[in-house]
């Protein structure tokens, strides 16, 4: 089957990145991945993406689409013969998984992020507390949307699974940062199980960062401030 | 098809460009639906219950089935009652009508509106960088009566109920000419064709009232 030409501006770094890799893994489509140096945007990124000059951009046939979830979509659609279905079938599970994962993107993310921008102890406890509030929302989310299977979107991963899961790096060093537990086994089980699931997947596996070389580079996007 | 005993809930807020687009979606597609008007920022129990992770309009009742989030109800809906499509069938093309929507609601609207209320950077700046923005669907809009080509599609609802029919009357009462029909002329010109479309009229703010109420809206922020 022809996929025509693929390719992908990106960098190993980036969860939103890994979420266009991810898909594209499901459907086992070859592409030229084009690693973005830190600090400096190519001039093909800033071409493809001129609104908001950011990875991931996927660029098929020289058709740039940009915004990882967008791309994700794009790609299920776009391959829709190839491989297993990344977005549910059914209308309402299919509108599920997509509030779920605005609320990953718009809520959880963003309560993560605050953990490592925060200034002092009061602000990071208030951060901290904010994501296990959310965090425990995404485990009602998981019960509700797995039904008893291995993972949100059923018995491979999806949608869901890959805009979540793709944090799984960074919410690794972020317990570290915050030395604080951030994926409880006792408090959100499911979640648990479930990140260890998604991260031996097949397609993910070879794409989650190694920890110490991520919390290196987070260190670089994230420096604390001088004592 | 209306199946039997099909019943259809909207929960919404009549200035909420976030509910009126979902109503425009349902009336596009002749989906019978049941009204309840929240009166905000009081939010009744209902309202609580059903969309206890946001506690916001619109909330979408079909069935048992509860759905909130403006974009999420409107692609539920297109891929429910298939007549009258608001995607565009492409994927490419979809993927568009996706970006560009977000584009309207997560980059044209916290930049046009509180930026222009109190602006840190003063209000020429402001009012340049709302431009720049509005600039880029000036460019989608060219040459088309509408973005989804012939008819109103996803990207008319969203920027639609956003733009013209809420974000220029704030503009408005602020004494701004955003949009001109020199700097902007294929939006101009799209603002006049969505004004002839009947389902637009219908699910609009009515004028008048509105400049009021976004009057007082201002006046409390500022």
């Amino acid at each position: 089957m022809v996929t025509g030409d693929v390719k992908l501006i990106g960098s190993w770094a980036s969860v939103f990145v890994m979420r266009a890799r991810i898909a594209l893994n499901l459907k086992s489509i070859s592409y030229e991945f084009l690693q973005e140096t830190y600090g400096t945007k190519s001039e093909l990124l800033l071409k493809s993406n001129p609104v908001h000059k950011k990875i991931p951009v996927l660029i098929h046939d020289d058709k740039p689409v940009c915004e990882s979830n967008i791309i994700v979509q794009y790609i299920d659609e776009a391959w829709s013969s190839y491989g297993l279905s990344i977005l549910p079938s059914q209308p309402y599970d299919r509108a599920i998984a997509r509030f779920w994962a605005a609320y990953v993107d718009d809520k959880w993310f963003i309560a993560l992020r605050s953990i490592l921008t925060a200034r002092g102890e009061e602000e990071k406890k208030a951060a901290i507390a904010e994501v296990e509030e959310r965090t425990d929302h995404l485990e009602k989310a998981f019960i509700e949307c797995s039904n008893g299977k291995p993972f949100f979107n059923g018995d491979h991963i999806g949608y869901l699974d890959i805009a979540l899961g793709s944090f799984l790096g960074w919410w690794k060093v972020v317990e570290l940062d915050a030395n604080h537990i951030l994926l409880d086994e006792t408090k959100t089980p499911s979640l648990f199980q479930w990140a260890e699931r998604f991260c031996n997947d097949p397609d993910v596996k070879p794409l989650m960062p190694e920890t110490t070389k991520l919390a290196e580079f987070a260190r670089k996007l994230f420096p604390k401030p001088q004592a | 098809m209306a199946k039997k005993e099909e019943s259809v809930k909207l929960l919404g807020f009549w200035i909420s460009p976030f509910s009126r687009r979902v109503e425009m979606a349902l009336k596009l597609k002749g989906v019978p639906y049941e009204y309840l008007e929240e009166d905000l920022p009081k939010k009744t129990p209902l309202l609580l219950e059903l969309n206890p992770v946001h506690k916001k309009v619109p909330v979408l009742v079909h069935n048992d089935k509860i759905l909130s989030e403006s974009h999420v109800i409107l692609e539920y809906i297109d891929q429910t009652w298939s007549n009258n499509p608001i995607l565009p069938q492409d994927p490419y093309e979809k993927a568009m009508a996706r970006f560009w929507a977000k584009f309207v609601d997560e980059q044209i609207l916290p930049a046009g509106f509180m930026p222009l209320v109190k602006p840190k950077k003063g209000i020429e700046v402001a009012i340049e960088e709302t431009r720049e923005l509005i600039m880029f669907l000036e460019k989608e809009v060219t040459g088309k009566d509408f973005f989804g080509g012939e008819t109103i599609g996803f990207l008319d609802m969203v920027a639609g109920t956003m733009i013209p029919f809420c974000l220029v009357r704030a503009w408005e009462c602020m004494g701004i000419d955003m949009i001109s029909e020199e700097k902007f002329p294929g939006l101009s010109r799209w603002i006049k064709k969505l004004n002839e479309v009947e389902i637009v009229r219908e699910c609009i703010p009515p004028k008048e009232k509105h400049i009021e109420r976004m009057n007082k809206i201002i006046e409390r922020k500022t």
